[in-house]
């Protein structure tokens, strides 16, 4: 990234989404208290798409959920767009996506990307649109009366995808998304949240297991240590946005993705 | 333990609550016995207080009901008639007895439509509807009918309590024994193991929590067929002869007073079932 | 009807027929007296003869029991609601509510016809005190059951609590809620008829049945304990069709088709 100009850093100020400073985060539970995270410190830019990697228990969920403002943090200073997250949370500044799909089985998929616009007050016509665009940008077109024990998994996870962009937030954040789902199917996704990505310009914080995954979708991969979660390395992704799935087969893609490898390797202790 | 202090909170905000509704409701019975005693302009307070101490109230303040259980509890020998120990040593033996034969009817036909199928399709709708059927109306009959065959005493009373306690007994144990997963199962078939071997070493012991479950229901509907028997068959007393007396004569607090007698009784029994049901959790390392 | 439906009922028909084909083969045989048990057709014979009576009770015993069923539900998922936001009154009204619905009725009921009367006012009181704690309790039951993550959606569509209630809790309840409104039918049913026990004008199915056994009319107790039963069944296949509508999303009924 090229040193900005003098003038221009109030804009790159405006330009960061994410800004972490020092965040620690212990839980209490019933065996005593345990530190999922550790002096975390990160800054996210607008239109970055950031995965997060690391061992189960590293605390990546927990990072998301702190930002999404549903885990408090115990020490340290989250920003989003420039407000706590709680106000962030309440300026509906973010969607996010679960593990599962998560969708109410008493609404039809349709008046389920609509749920979240029944919540924030638009009218019956622009719900109406929006359902009917986000139905097109997943491919669902003509699925929506269906119920979501109707459709597969990979139909589902796409429906709360278009669930989360249905009202437009200019943060998306990821946990596992495509965890659930084979090969297959997943490949199909990973392309279309790309594309996605490349048309909307959103910033897209992904959390995921799979490291093909992290290195073929993102501009920016955080690798993460075991708990207590640290960030254990940061690297760079410098593939154009348009990209395609052939490039996991090019050198510079392996290049990262042993980075990475490394990375876990050395942050990760079998005595877990 | 933290279960105790809302519990108590909300017991000491009822009756709280009892003593303002009951000054409330028999406030004009009082009045009316005051001006029919030559006694008018009496004052609000002394009124009220006259109104928790009534011989025959609307509602019977909780010290009247107190006073009542004290007298016939403890002030009384266990031998007399009028000793509630007494009647409540009657209803508990038909209820012990008909919650046995219950039990082992439910739990004898539970089996029985686990393993064989067309049963469960031609009795089960019989059995529910079985349930809409007004107990006080049948037990009459059944005991008219027992009393035919020189059954008497408590065995007529301990059928019905029988009858209303076997059906939860075999819904819940028919759910328990089809509980364990369809993977548990299909280990046991690649086991060879025959039916009894499947039944003693998965279903039985995956039925614990239905078992004991349904068992705490199964007392409290015996006690209350125990209870409706005596009721229409009041002469070898009980619990429900004395709810029926109180009635006859008028006697509220009788009438309260016996009822949380059978209260009691019921929480009493349900919570031995409890008991009985940690003791063989812990054994079973289960979490609850 | 889909062949499916009638396959189902097949069993439990002829199971029944099979039932009162022998009540009445024993009752012929043994010549057992009508006062000790009479026979299907004798009870068939009542019941054609006596539908003016039995209607005038029925109508008498409904108005109480569907009254009392309407007010206790309500009342049961109304309290239900309020004290969702206090886990402290949760934990302290929740076993109180087991207690009372384990007291026998027959005592609560000669209480409320000394406070309500002898008309069809009380038995509604009886029905609402015996329907109140189950919907309370599945109600509870029910609120708490939606799950985790589709509790963390509605928090990052920054959703109001009632906008969380009406949206996801309340849905998530309805088979909880459906249980005990199947539960209360019987209940309703058997409230509004005991507590005609203990006081009553001279029509109602409680009476019927008071009174014919102390005339020893057993066909006629029967006559009205078959109405009992048909009007309870109906009851409850009217809210378990509702229910299916309501809730024709939920695993259960999935899993009827696989």
């Amino acid at each position: 990234m090229l040193a900005p100009l003098a003038e221009e850093a109030p804009a790159i100020m405006d330009q960061r989404v994410i800004d972490i400073a020092g965040l620690s985060l212990n839980f209490v539970t019933a065996d005593g208290p345990v530190q999922a995270l550790s002096g975390i410190d990160l800054a996210i830019e607008r239109g970055e798409f950031v995965s997060f990697i690391g061992p189960s228990g590293c605390g990546k969920t927990t990072l998301l959920r702190a930002i999404a403002d549903l885990e408090t943090p115990t020490s340290g200073a989250i920003r989003v767009n420039g407000m706590s997250p709680e106000e962030a949370r309440s300026r509906r500044a973010y969607g996010y996506v679960f593990q599962a799909p998560a969708l109410y089985p008493w609404r039809n998929i349709a008046r389920n990307i609509g749920l979240p616009l029944e919540i924030m007050g638009f009218s019956a016509q622009e719900r109406a649109a929006r359902v009917a665009r986000g139905l097109e940008l997943v491919n669902l077109t003509g699925f929506g009366k269906k119920f979501p024990w109707q459709l597969s998994g990979g139909m589902q996870q796409r429906a709360s995808i278009a669930r989360a962009l249905s009202f437009d937030p200019d943060l998306l954040l990821m946990d596992e998304p495509f965890g659930a789902l084979d090969e297959i199917v997943r490949d199909k996704l990973n392309e279309q949240l790309l594309r996605l990505w490349d048309l909307t310009r959103k910033t897209v914080l992904f959390v995921t297991h799979s490291i093909p995954e992290a290195v073929f979708l993102s501009t920016r991969i955080v690798v993460m240590s075991p708990r207590p979660g640290r960030v254990h390395d940061v690297i760079d992704c410098a593939f154009p946005r348009d990209r395609s799935l052939d490039i996991r087969e090019t050198p510079q893609f392996l290049e990262i993705a042993n980075r990475v490898r490394q990375g876990l390797r050395e942050g990760h202790s079998y005595e877990d | 333990m933290k279960n105790s202090l809302p519990i108590a909170f909300i017991v000491a905000v009822l009756i709280a609550l009892w003593y303002v509704a009951a000054v409330f409701m028999n406030l004009s019975l009082q009045r009316d016995l005051f001006a029919n005693g030559g006694r008018a302009d009496v004052s609000f307070g002394e009124t009220a207080i006259a109104a928790l101490n009534m011989d025959r109230p609307k509602l019977p303040a909780p010290h009247q009901i107190v006073g009542e259980l004290y007298r016939t509890v403890l002030d009384t020998p266990v031998t007399s008639k009028r000793s509630l120990v007494h009647h409540a040593l009657v209803t508990l033996q038909e209820t012990l007895l008909g919650f046995a034969i219950g039990a082992a009817l439910g739990i004898g036909l539970a089996v029985l439509i686990v393993h064989v199928g067309l049963l469960e399709k031609s009795m089960m709708p019989w059995v529910v509807a079985s349930q809409t059927i007004p107990i006080i109306a049948l037990a009459p009959m059944i005991v008219v009918i027992l009393n035919q065959f020189d059954i008497t005493g408590i065995l007529p009373k301990a059928v019905i309590a029988a009858y209303l306690s076997f059906f939860p007994v075999t819904v819940g144990i028919v759910k328990g024994l089809r509980s364990p997963d369809p993977l548990q199962m299909d280990l046991m078939r690649t086991y060879s193991a025959s039916r009894a071997q499947t039944f003693f070493k998965l279903r039985a012991p995956a039925s614990a929590p239905f078992f004991f479950a349904s068992m705490k229901v199964a007392v409290a509907a015996a006690l209350v067929g125990a209870v409706v028997a005596e009721v229409t068959k009041s002469e070898d007393g009980g619990l429900g002869a004395r709810l029926l007396a109180g009635s006859y004569y008028g006697q509220t607090v009788q009438i309260w007073a016996a009822l949380f007698a059978a209260a009691a009784l019921s929480a009493t029994l349900v919570s031995l079932i409890g008991l009985a049901d940690q003791l063989v959790a812990r054994r079973m390392g289960a979490a609850r | 009807m889909s062949p499916r439906a009638l396959g189902n009922l097949a069993p439990p028909a002829l199971f029944g027929a099979m039932v009162l084909v022998a009540w009445e083969a024993i009752v012929r045989f043994f010549h057992v007296p009508v006062v000790i048990l009479p026979a299907p057709t004798a009870i068939f014979v009542r019941f054609t003869h006596s539908i003016p009576t039995l209607a005038a009770d029925f109508m008498q015993t409904i108005q109480g029991a569907l009254a009392g069923y309407i007010i206790g539900s309500a009342a049961g998922l109304l309290v239900a609601i309020a004290i969702d936001r206090s886990g402290f009154l949760q934990r302290g009204l929740l076993p109180l509510g087991n207690l009372v619905s384990a007291l026998p009725i027959v005592g609560v009921a000669p209480i409320m016809v000394m406070w309500f009367g002898f008309d069809w006012q009380s038995k509604a009181a009886v029905v609402v005190v015996m329907t109140f704690f189950p919907m309370l309790v599945n109600a509870v039951a029910g609120l708490s059951s939606a799950g985790a993550m589709e509790c963390d959606l509605m928090k990052t569509y920054g959703a109001s609590y009632s906008q969380t209630l009406m949206k996801l809790r309340l849905p998530a309840a309805l088979p909880f809620i459906f249980n005990a409104l199947k539960l209360n039918t019987t209940l309703a049913m058997i409230g509004a008829i005991v507590a005609e026990f203990f006081g009553t004008p001279t029509v109602g199915m409680g009476f019927r049945i008071s009174t014919e056994v102390g005339h020893m009319s057993i066909d006629m107790v029967w006559a009205t304990i078959v109405v009992a039963a048909l009007a309870g069944s109906a009851f409850f296949a009217a809210v378990a069709l509702a229910e299916r509508r309501a809730t024709f999303w939920h695993a259960s009924y999935r899993q009827r088709a696989g």
